[in-house]
């Protein structure tokens, strides 16, 4: 989307329509003849990757939304009706139910790449912070959405979601009848919920918009994390990005069908397969995996307040990471001691998740503690101090000599 | 570098530690057991599925509901295999609420299209007549009931396909009425149960050995109707599993090939770079 375009159209059409609105040079120029390092390995598939299941997500939910109904009485039986009587629902549905999960296993793959490799850092820093949008609208989305099979889980889920609001203080309860609606969790959020679902998708696909503009601005970053200097440094997208994104696309959906077709419940919760009841708490109320590190942090603070601001600044903080992280070198293949951190971040993210799906008690509570201390001080102490004190390793004069190294 | 180490370390080893705690406290996991229907080729076993529906119809049904289930479901493909006049035949057997053209409630002849009726008028009929709780009703149970599997299991559920915990948990249930220990306080109207979670399940034992007379030489036993009706379960939470798997297999060979396509053009289109 920068400079000027090289696009020569032949069809005669395409010239008469280039000349009136240039849309064959700017995708040309994007999906094309755009340079990108030539030095990317597999995890820069990702973003193809994503892109693909936000339009298959869009895609399968357009369609689910022909046949759900969104009503506290009829929304349960109308999602088993899809899975039941609706041709080819069962698949719908379990593509759409399991591709959520996909999408946040592609972001997290996506998110941790970038930090790895220093992506954030300038001139990427509104790159990234774009990033972190998208990332928080896909966890409003994700939780939209679960709430609309109306089972269990959907129903407290949502119901200790909405919770947090009341703990601002003096404004709190008044803030949460107006997101429910009502006094309770009930129809009204139930229909909210569901319009709010069905828009932010489109949301995601501005910012997207917004992201992928800004990537092509800056350029991507690379494993070597320094900035192509020669034409020798970068390759066109089309053929070479684009027929290694398809080739890993393609595996990746292996990974998806192989959850869609074998075990399609495996990442869901049992109790959502009970229609919700107002009057029964399921023994365990459990968010969807990819909020289980974020649950962690915020079961970890004993204070209601303080949990929820924990909560909210755990993923805030993220966009502070380009001025947090003061080293000059980007990439982790040049920063012994980082590449160190890095993993124990992964480690104790994880572990974060897992304590995430444990009851609050005992041990677990402890855990949770030190490795909320651990995730804040990632950011807060670590990553300053680091790029004050590392010793980094020489960086290559350029992408094309750092491949040749690597070859030789 | 060793300090991270430790650390790591550390943390996996608390966190061991803290699974095992915890799975101590934990009720009697249950036996795990042989399904057609499990892995990627499995297939419903058509006779098994009619059992199961005989043991639900004449044992069960009595006081739970399976209301997103219809007569000719039992007709369709990948289910129990019944003909279409079999399952005109069961349909026939119930007796429908519905309202005639004058608008007067009626009675009528239930018909395929019909879903199964539920044995009470309502929810709170239901609960009245079961010592102040609705029995749950059968048409996503199978995928309602699980039990922990624990570190590492869960990940190996994973590569195993392993997704039985609904079948073998019930299963488990339907045999597990014992005698409470001397020192388990059991709620009035409560029954020991050594797989129920917290062990005191209102249902009192449902089916015993000889209960259910099988015209196809089954053992007439507490484990095979047990069996059975887990096995039938699944089927009506899940109809189209067969079908399922059969485009899982398709949609996995295509995958492949396409997948390898692409590496071969990804190592010939990258070699003039390499």
């Amino acid at each position: 989307m920068s400079g000027h375009s090289t696009y020569q159209p032949q069809n005669a059409f395409m010239q008469w329509l280039e000349k009136r609105l240039p849309i064959g040079g700017l995708i040309h120029s994007s999906f094309v003849a755009y340079p990108t390092p030539r030095n990317l390995n597999y995890w820069w598939t990702f973003g193809g990757i994503l892109s693909f299941m936000l339009g298959a997500q869009i895609i399968t939910g357009i369609v689910l939304a022909m046949h759900y109904t969104p009503h506290v009485d009829l929304a349960f039986r109308s999602v088993e009706g899809i899975m039941r009587d609706v041709n080819y629902g069962w698949l719908l549905r379990y593509l759409h139910s399991n591709g959520a999960s996909m999408f946040f296993i592609a972001v997290y793959i996506h998110m941790f790449r970038g930090m790895y490799y220093g992506s954030y850092k300038e001139p990427r820093e509104v790159l990234w912070i774009l990033g972190v949008i998208i990332y928080l609208l896909m966890m409003a989305t994700g939780f939209l959405g679960y709430t609309l099979p109306w089972g269990q889980m959907s129903f407290w889920g949502a119901t200790v979601i909405t919770n947090f609001f009341s703990a601002i203080p003096g404004v709190g309860e008044t803030v949460v009848t107006w997101l429910w609606g009502g006094y309770a969790v009930g129809n009204p959020t139930l229909n909210r919920f569901y319009s709010l679902h069905y828009l932010l998708p489109f949301v995601i696909a501005g910012v997207v918009v917004l992201h992928v503009w800004a990537l092509h601005v800056v350029g991507q970053n690379n494993p070597a994390g320094i900035e192509p200097k020669s034409d020798k440094d970068t390759v066109a997208f089309t053929p070479y990005a684009t027929v290694k994104d398809s080739f890993f696309m393609a595996v990746f959906c292996l990974f998806f069908a192989w959850f869609v077709f074998y075990i399609p419940n495996f990442l869901g919760h049992a109790d959502n397969y009970i229609q919700a009841n107002p009057a029964v708490t399921p023994q365990h109320i459990v968010p969807e995996w990819y909020y289980l590190p974020f649950y962690a942090i915020l079961r970890a603070v004993p204070d209601k307040l303080l949990g929820v601001i924990a909560l909210f600044g755990s993923i805030l903080i993220l966009a502070f990471l380009p001025w947090l992280d003061t080293s000059k070198v980007r990439s982790a293949r040049y920063r012994p001691l980082y590449r160190q951190f890095f993993w124990v971040f992964v480690v104790v993210c994880v572990l974060l998740g897992w304590l995430g799906a444990k009851p609050a008690e005992g041990i677990y509570v402890v855990l949770a503690r030190v490795l909320t201390i651990y995730y804040f001080a990632h950011f807060i102490v670590i990553l300053p101090l680091l790029g004050i004190f590392e010793k980094t390793k020489p960086l290559p004069n350029s992408i094309s000599e750092s491949v040749l190294d690597a070859k030789a | 570098m060793t300090m991270h180490r430790t650390i790591i370390a550390l943390t996996l080893a608390a966190s061991l530690a803290g699974i095992g705690a915890a799975a101590a406290a934990e009720a009697t996991v249950p036996p795990a057991q042989k399904w057609s229907f499990s892995g990627p080729f499995g297939k419903y076993d058509e006779a098994q599925l009619q059992r199961g529906f005989k043991v639900y119809k004449e044992v069960c049904a009595a006081c739970h509901s399976m209301s997103m289930l219809s007569f000719r479901n039992l007709a369709e493909p990948g289910g129990p295999g019944f003909s279409a006049a079999q399952a005109a035949a069961v349909a026939a057997e119930y007796k429908i609420k519905d309202i005639d053209d004058k608008g007067e409630p009626i009675e009528r002849t239930g018909r395929p299209a019909d879903y199964f009726p539920s044995p009470f008028a309502n929810e709170k009929a239901a609960a009245a007549a079961n010592g102040g709780t609705a029995p749950p009703d059968f048409s996503t149970i199978a995928k309602a009931r699980t039990y922990e599997r624990g570190f590492p299991w869960f990940v190996i559920d994973i590569f195993t396909q392993y997704q039985e915990q609904g079948p073998d948990y019930i299963t488990a249930l339907l045999q597990g009425y014992e005698d409470a220990p001397k020192d388990f306080a059991l709620p009035p109207g409560g029954n020991y149960n050594k797989y129920f979670p917290g062990h005191a399940i209102a249902m009192p034992k449902p089916l015993s050995d000889g209960q259910v007379t099988y015209d196809d030489g089954s053992p007439q036993t507490l484990e095979q109707y047990s069996k059975d009706v887990s096995a039938f379960l699944v089927w009506v939470a899940e109809p189209h599993m067969i079908a399922r798997k059969r485009l899982g297999f398709q949609v996995m060979i295509f995958l492949l090939v396409l997948a390898g396509l692409l590496y071969f053009t990804k190592k010939k289109v990258w070699s003039a770079v390499h």
